[in-house]
C-alpha cells in the first residue's frame, strides 16, 4: 500500500517534470539545448507511462511507452541532431523577445488548463487523473511556443512537444488509446518529422535562411 | 466486404507501383488506370450496399452506411476524372521544366496515396483511425502542394503543414476526450472508439466532456474543412500546388473533413440533447460564408479566388448541417455532391486557361473563349453553376438551404443572400473578363482533357433537374441518420 502511494506520487513527479520542461523549452534560445530538453521531455513521458502501466497493470501501456521511447527519445532526437548538423545551425541562438512576458502568459495558460480539466478530472477514474490539467497545460504551452518562434526547427519541436502533451493526456485520462491508433499516430508523427526535415533543406535552398518570417509572402491581395 | 477491400487496396497498390515507375512516360496512363479500377470497385461496393444495406466488416473496424457510401463513390469518381485531367496537364508542366522525373514520380505516387487515405478516412468505423487517416491525408497533400519546389509553394506547404498540424492535434485531443467519455459507458475491451458502439450509447455519454470534445473536434477537423477563422492555409495551398491537386483538395478533401465533423456531431447531439453542436456549426458556417466573400472580392489570382469560393461553400454546408432536420441535411448532402463536381470542373478549366496564359493573375488572362471555345465555355458554365444559377444542382441545394434558414433562422437569411449576391457579382465579372476578349496565345503542346469538365457539369446539371430516385432515397436515409 505504501509502495502504491509512492508510485502514484512518482507519477505526479514525472508529470511536473513534463510541465517544467515545457516552460524551459518556451524560454530556451539555443537550438541544441532545445533538442536536449525535448528528449528529456520524451523520457519523462516514458517514465510516467511505465509507472502508470505498472500500478494499474495495463499491459498495453508498456507497448505505448516503448513506442514513445523509440520515437520520441531515440529516433526523432537523432533525426533532429543530424538535421541541425547538416544545416550547420547547431550553435544557433534565436533572439526571443520578452521572455518574462512569455512566461507570465504561460502561467496564465496553466491556470486556464487546470480549470478546463476540472470537469474531465471529475469523470475520469484513472489513478493519474489529477495530472490531466498538467497534460492540457503542456499542450497549450507548446502551442504558444509554436506561435512565438520565428525559426523552423524550434517551431517543429513545439509541434512535437504538443504531441507529447497529447500522449500524456491520453495516458492520464484513459490509460492510453487503443494500440492500433497509437501505432498510427506514432507513424504519422515520424513521417511528418521526416517530411519537415526534407522541407527545411528546401526552404534553406530557396531563402538562404530558416527564418519563418521569409514565409510570409503569400498575401490576400 | 471484398469490394470494400478492393476500394482500399487498389489505390494503395497503385501508390506503391507508381512510387517505382511514376517517372516513366506511361505513368500518367497507369495513374488513370488505377483510378478507373478504384472507381469500378467503388461502383460495385455502392450497388452492393444499395442491395444489401450497410456493412460492418473487418472486426468492426470498417463501416459502410448510407452516409459514407455516396462520399466513397464521389471520391472515386472525382479521383478518376482528375487523373484524366492531370494526364495532359502534368505533361505540359513537365515539358516546361517545372517538373523533373523524380518529382513526377512523387506526384503520381502521392496522388494515389492521397486517394487511399481519404477512402480509409471515409470508410473506417474507428474514430482513432479516422484521425490517423486525416493526418496521413495532410502529409500526402503537403508533399503534393510543394511539388514545384518554388519559394511560394514551399511557403504554402509549410503553412499548410503547421496550421493543419495544430488543427489536427486539437482533433486528437477531442478524440481522447471522446474516448474518455465512452470508456466510462462501454468499458474496457477496446470498442470505445468504434463509431457504431458510440452511436448505440450516445445518450449515456457524459454531456460536459462531450461538449468539450465536440468543440475540439469541430475546431480541429474544421481547420481542414477551411472554416473561418482557421482557414488561412487553404487559399495558399490551392493557389500554389498543381491544379489537379487544387481540384481534389476542393472537391474531395474538404468534404472528407466535413464528413468527420458530421460523424462527431451525430454523437455530440445524442449526448448533449441540446442545440449546442448545431449552434456552433451555424456560427462557424455563417462566419465562413460572409468572411470568404470579403476576401474573395480582393483576389487577383484566379485559383485563390476559387479557393475562397470553396470556403464560402463549405461554410454554407456547415451552416446547413448545423440547422439539422431532414430538409437542411438533405440540402447539405446535395450541396456536398454538386459543389465537389462543379468546383473540380472549374479547376480543370481554369487549369487549362492558366497553363495557356502562363500566369494565374486574372488581369493577364484574356480571351479564353477565342483561344479554346471548350475551355472558355467550361469556365463560364462552371462559374454560372457554382454561383447558383438554375438549372444547375447548386441552385437546388442553395434554395433548400435558404428556405429552411428562413423558416428556422430568419435573421441569417439576408446575410446569406447578400453574401451569395456579392460572390455572384465579383466572380461573374472577373470570369467574364477572362473568357471574352482577344488573345494571341498559341495552343498547348498536349491537347487538354476536357471530357472531365463536361462530365462534371453534366452531372451537376442533372442533379439540378432530376435526382434519380435511388439517390433521393440515399440522401434521405443519410439525412435522417444525421438528424439534429
Amino acid at each position: 500500500m505504501m509502495m502504491q502511494a509512492y508510485l502514484i506520487q512518482s507519477i505526479n513527479l514525472f508529470a511536473s517534470a513534463l510541465l517544467l520542461l515545457s516552460f524551459a523549452m518556451l524560454s530556451q534560445r539555443r537550438i541544441l539545448t532545445l533538442i536536449h530538453l525535448f528528449t528529456l521531455q520524451g523520457a519523462a513521458l516514458v517514465a510516467a507511462t511505465v509507472v502508470v502501466a505498472y500500478v494499474t497493470d495495463q499491459h498495453h501501456l508498456y507497448y505505448s511507452a516503448a513506442i514513445t521511447l523509440v520515437t520520441k527519445v531515440f529516433v526523432i532526437p537523432l533525426l533532429l541532431h543530424r538535421l541541425i548538423d547538416r544545416l550547420n545551425i547547431k550553435w544557433d541562438v534565436e533572439t526571443l523577445i520578452n521572455i518574462p512576458t512569455t512566461m507570465l502568459i504561460g502561467i496564465l495558460l496553466v491556470v486556464f488548463a487546470f480549470n478546463l480539466a476540472l470537469p474531465i478530472v471529475k469523470l475520469s477514474s484513472s489513478i493519474a487523473h489529477s495530472t490531466l490539467g498538467i497534460a492540457l497545460a503542456c499542450v497549450l504551452l507548446s502551442f504558444m511556443m509554436m506561435i512565438t518562434r520565428a525559426k523552423a526547427v524550434p517551431q517543429v519541436i513545439g509541434f512535437l512537444s504538443m504531441e507529447n502533451g497529447l500522449f500524456f493526456a491520453a495516458t492520464a485520462a484513459t490509460y492510453g488509446m487503443p494500440m492500433v491508433v497509437e501505432f498510427g499516430i506514432a507513424f504519422d508523427v515520424l513521417v511528418g518529422v521526416f517530411i519537415l526535415g526534407v522541407f527545411m533543406f528546401q526552404i534553406r535552398e530557396q531563402f538562404d535562411s530558416l527564418d519563418i518570417r521569409h514565409l510570409e509572402k503569400l498575401k490576400d491581395d | 466486404m471484398e469490394y470494400l477491400l478492393l476500394v482500399l487496396v487498389i489505390p494503395l497498390l497503385g501508390g506503391l507501383v507508381l512510387a517505382l515507375c511514376g517517372h516513366r512516360d506511361y505513368a500518367p496512363e497507369v495513374n488513370v488506370g488505377v483510378s478507373l479500377c478504384t472507381l469500378v470497385a467503388a461502383g460495385l461496393l455502392t450497388s452492393h450496399i444499395i442491395d444489401g444495406g450497410p456493412i460492418l466488416v473487418l472486426d468492426r473496424q470498417f463501416l459502410v452506411d448510407p452516409l459514407n457510401v455516396f462520399l466513397i463513390a464521389l471520391t472515386a469518381l472525382v479521383g478518376f476524372t482528375t487523373s484524366v485531367f492531370s494526364r495532359p496537364y502534368m505533361r505540359v508542366e513537365r515539358d516546361r521544366g517545372k517538373m523533373s522525373p523524380k518529382r513526377m514520380r512523387l506526384y503520381h505516387s502521392m496522388y494515389q496515396m492521397f486517394i487511399f487515405t481519404m477512402l480509409v478516412a471515409l470508410s473506417t468505423n474507428n474514430l482513432g483511425i479516422l484521425w490517423v487517416a486525416m493526418e496521413a491525408a495532410t502529409l500526402t497533400t503537403v508533399l503534393l502542394v510543394s511539388v514545384y519546389r518554388t519559394a511560394a509553394s514551399l511557403e504554402a506547404a509549410w503553412k499548410y503543414f503547421i496550421l493543419c498540424g495544430v488543427g489536427i492535434a486539437q482533433a486528437l485531443l477531442g478524440t481522447i476526450l471522446l474516448y474518455l467519455a465512452a470508456d466510462k459507458v462501454i468499458g474496457a475491451g477496446g470498442g470505445a472508439l468504434l463509431w457504431t458502439n458510440l452511436d448505440a450509447v450516445k445518450t449515456m455519454l457524459e454531456p460536459n466532456v462531450m461538449a468539450l470534445a465536440f468543440v475540439f473536434l469541430l475546431l480541429g477537423y474544421g481547420t481542414k474543412v477551411g472554416l473561418v477563422p482557421v482557414h488561412n492555409w487553404l487559399p495558399d495551398a490551392h493557389a500554389e500546388g498543381p491544379t489537379p491537386i487544387s481540384a481534389v483538395l476542393s472537391g474531395l478533401l474538404l468534404n472528407v473533413a466535413l464528413y468527420a465533423v458530421l460523424r462527431c456531431k451525430m454523437l455530440a447531439d445524442g449526448a448533449l440533447q441540446n442545440q449546442l453542436p448545431g449552434r456552433l456549426m451555424i456560427g462557424f458556417g455563417l462566419l465562413s460564408v460572409v468572411a470568404a466573400v470579403f476576401f474573395l472580392a480582393r483576389q487577383k489570382d484566379v485559383k485563390r479566388m476559387f479557393a475562397y469560393s470553396s470556403i464560402e461553400h463549405m461554410g454554407l454546408m456547415t451552416f446547413a448541417f448545423g440547422l439539422g432536420g431532414p430538409v437542411a441535411n438533405f440540402a447539405g448532402l446535395l450541396h456536398m455532391t454538386v459543389h465537389s463536381l462543379i468546383k473540380s470542373a472549374i479547376f480543370f478549366a481554369v487549369g487549362h486557361a492558366t497553363q495557356k496564359a502562363g500566369t494565374q493573375l486574372m488581369a493577364n488572362i484574356r480571351g479564353v473563349l477565342k483561344l479554346s471555345p471548350t475551355v472558355g465555355w467550361g469556365m463560364l458554365l462552371g462559374t454560372l453553376a457554382i454561383l447558383g444559377m438554375p438549372p444547375f444542382g447548386v441552385f437546388a441545394s442553395e434554395f433548400l438551404i435558404i428556405t429552411t434558414a428562413m423558416r428556422y433562422l430568419p435573421w441569417a437569411t439576408p446575410l446569406l443572400l447578400v453574401a451569395l449576391g456579392v460572390a455572384f457579382a465579383v466572380i461573374f465579372v472577373r470570369v467574364q473578363e477572362m473568357v471574352f476578349g482577344d488573345s494571341e496565345l498559341k495552343p498547348l503542346e498536349h491537347s487538354p482533357a476536357l471530357l472531365p469538365v463536361f462530365v462534371h457539369l453534366g452531372l451537376g446539371l442533372m442533379l439540378g433537374l432530376y435526382i434519380p430516385p435511388y439517390l433521393v432515397g440515399w440522401y434521405q436515409q443519410a439525412a435522417t441518420m444525421i438528424g439534429g
